[in-house]
């Protein structure tokens, strides 16, 4: 009786399942923005250590420190890092004095002594501010585009940090025939739907002064903001690795140990 | 009920004796899993997956007791402690990671948990509770995992949970008010957060008293074994302590290596990047997908694109993908085949590789957008998901013929050690 119930049933899923698959399909229509997307760059990263195999590897302090002057000078005219407070800026290598010149360089909400809304200078404690009140008053100033906080920009997208870096140095000004660009957007094949809002934001070498001698081109502003925002998203990443490594090695010794332990507790029961 | 053969506990201290009198805990342990288990000889690495499993669980409880402690179920403010959680708490991201990866490999030692019971055919007599029960956890597992997933109130929580809740509405009648009941409202809101955080919580301790359960129903018949023949003389057997423990232990070893190597080198590589996005109602994600686990299910679901004999594809793909499962729950009695081992059944055996094949790219395609080949494609694997359990299993354990069982345990051990059972070499063994 169950096996003729299974039969039954059985025999309506697979003939209804195989009904769908000889259905005549809709010949797929080619999309063009598929075509042209592109997968991110693939590069080397300093916190990806040695083979780029993200074992080991810890963050360049220079490289996160002009990551965040070219944040500051650039992206931040649009683009939020609201996750992180001043006080984390101390992973980068700021000392305390440098963090509270940093923090008071911003004005967060505050209220004051009559209990009317006001603000004040921020402090480490402080995150950084958000640029835009909400998402209305974002995309009434950006033409309707909104940029989105960058905080965890990097973890956020697939691939996110080759991704980041592809994208900021992925514009193009070749558009291919065929492909529709409105005027107020920009062709970027990184990026998803192929036609960005967002105006090349590195525009050219020279936009931002490294205090600390680097080459000062688009390319390395790229990979300084990208591995900024890499920290920005994962702070604790460092840490993660170190910990890990420590954490295998002391589970490969007591797996060893236990795997004397039973060939010696087995040795009897193999031989008899 | 052990075999008669099992050792008795023996307290050995006057306080142990006292102890038992009153309490006998330590001997449940002796005789659950100590000393006083026998246990067959001859089990292979996949009977360590039952204790990863426990393992797995146990390590949820208390990562996610601890989550609970620093997490804010309100949707308003979910997201941002969860984030709070990677930064700010003390060896938070480490907990995180823990209990998202652990989701993850939970899941996956449970499949193959559940695989291993198919081969060797631990679901046949007289385990037929015991496959039913670890069927109960695996659905347990299955919406603990949803809910716990749409907690962090991320894009892919968000639009999961609509989703998920949304395949209600398929049935006629009550569809839309198991819907509404499952969310609280209309569409996921801080209602839904509430419910499903306060369900989260309470769902995986039901589901370890239905471990519980189940590890009882193990221990009336005793595990099944590679054979698949019944423990027959103490010869078969030896006691769980020290041999298991020992073996288990290694196994677990290798597991928390694997289990480390995700939580601290690529923690992210399991989930989706999109829940890294705030849970925002008028932007709906490119691609909804679950996390890997539920794809095959997923893809089965997908599967059902035009209305059949009335009814609408949509509740043909919701009742497929719990028929999926359901129907796990027949299978003692769909498989009526009296050997119990796919190592003796050479047809069935064949048969189970191909449905391993056909349960992975199933889950494949149920991780792909919803564009040709997948869609064609998981349309013919769902016919085959179907049709094996369904019609092909019945038949071939009418039809098939089966290889010759070894006499017992003891003598395939012999037998794999190239010795006969007095002692001496097997005669086919050329002389030295």
């Amino acid at each position: 009786m169950i096996r003729l119930g299974a039969l039954a049933v059985g025999l309506l899923f697979v003939i209804s399942a195989l009904w769908g698959a000889v259905q005549p399909r809709e010949a797929a229509s080619p999309d063009m923005a598929k075509e042209l997307h592109k997968h991110p760059k693939h590069m080397e990263w300093a916190h990806n250590g040695p083979g780029n195999l993200g074992v080991f590897g810890t963050f360049d302090r220079g490289q996160l420190q002009r990551g965040f002057q070219v944040y500051k000078e650039v992206c931040s005219a649009c683009h939020s890092i609201n996750r992180i407070a001043f006080r984390d800026l101390a992973d980068l290598g700021y000392t305390e004095a440098q963090i509270k010149t940093i923090a008071t360089e911003y004005e967060v909400a505050s209220v004051d002594a009559n209990g009317e809304p006001a603000t004040r200078k921020a402090t480490g404690a402080d995150k950084f501010p958000l640029v835009y009140a909400n998402e209305a008053a974002a995309r009434a100033a950006q033409n309707g585009a909104y940029p989105p906080d960058l905080s965890l920009i990097t973890k956020a997208r697939p691939d996110g940090t080759n991704y980041l870096y592809s994208l900021l140095t992925g514009y193009s000004d070749d558009v291919p025939k065929g492909w529709s660009k409105p005027d107020t957007l920009y062709y970027n094949p990184y990026f998803h739907s192929i036609n960005i809002a967002m105006p090349p934001p590195l525009a050219a070498d020279g936009q931002v002064t490294y205090a600390d001698g680097s080459a000062a081109t688009k390319d390395q502003y790229a990979k300084d903001v990208t591995a900024f925002l890499t920290w920005t998203a994962e702070p604790k990443l460092e840490n993660r690795k170190e910990t890990g490594v420590a954490v295998i090695l002391f589970l490969i010794i007591m797996t060893g140990l236990g795997y004397l332990s039973y060939r010696k507790v087995w040795a009897d029961v193999k031989k008899a | 009920m052990s075999f008669p053969w099992a050792k008795k506990y023996q307290p050995t201290s006057a306080v142990g004796q006292w102890m038992d009198e009153r309490l006998p805990l330590a001997r449940f342990v002796h005789d659950a899993l100590g000393p006083g288990y026998p246990t067959p000889k001859n089990l292979n690495a996949f009977y360590n997956f039952g204790v990863l499993a426990g393992v797995a669980l146990v390590i949820q409880i208390i990562t996610g007791v601890v989550l609970a402690m620093h997490f804010a179920a309100d949707t308003s403010v979910a997201f941002d402690s969860v984030e709070h959680i990677m930064r700010d708490v003390n060896g938070g991201w480490m907990i995180r990671y823990m209990h998202a990866v652990g989701a993850s490999f939970f899941f996956g030692v449970v499949y193959i948990h559940i695989f291993r019971g198919l081969y060797y055919g631990s679901y046949k007599p007289p385990r037929e509770v015991l496959w039913m029960l670890g069927l109960v956890i695996f659905l347990l597992m299955m919406a603990t995992a949803f809910m716990g997933y749409v907690l962090v109130w991320g894009q892919m929580s968000f639009w999961g949970a609509q989703v998920i809740t949304g395949l209600f509405s398929a049935f006629p009648v009550v569809g839309t008010y198991i819907q509404t009941l499952l969310l609280g409202g209309f569409s996921p809101d801080n209602a839904t957060l509430n419910r499903f955080f306060s369900l989260h919580y309470l769902l995986p301790f039901v589901t370890f008293g239905v471990i519980i359960l189940h590890v009882w129903a193990l221990h009336i018949p005793g595990s099944n074994n590679p054979t698949g023949v019944d423990v027959k003389t103490e010869a078969d057997t030896i006691p769980f302590h020290p041999y298991y423990t020992a073996k288990d232990f290694v196994g677990l070893g290798i597991y928390l290596i694997l289990f480390a190597a995700f939580v601290f080198f690529m923690p992210n590589s399991l989930g989706e990047p999109d829940n890294y996005i705030p849970a925002n109602p008028l932007s709906t994600p490119a691609h909804i997908v679950p996390e890997w686990y539920f794809w095959p299910f997923y893809a089965i679901l997908r599967a059902f694109t035009t209305d059949f004999m009335g009814v609408p594809a949509k509740l043909m793909g919701v009742l497929a993908m719990f028929a999926a499962i359901l129907l796990l729950f027949l299978l003692p009695w769909l498989d009526t085949s009296p050997v119990r081992s796919n190592s003796y059944r050479p047809l069935n055996r064949a048969l189970f590789w191909v449905f391993v094949v056909v349960a992975l790219v199933l889950g494949v395609c149920g991780g792909k957008p919803a564009e040709e080949p997948w869609v064609v494609l998981s349309q013919v694997l769902t016919a085959y998901y179907f049709a094996h359990f369904l019609i092909i299993m019945p038949l071939v354990s009418k039809l098939e013929k089966t290889t010759p069982l070894p006499g017992s345990i003891s003598e395939a051990v012999l037998a794999k050690y190239g010795r006969s059972a007095d002692g001496a070499a097997p005669a086919a063994q050329p002389a030295e």
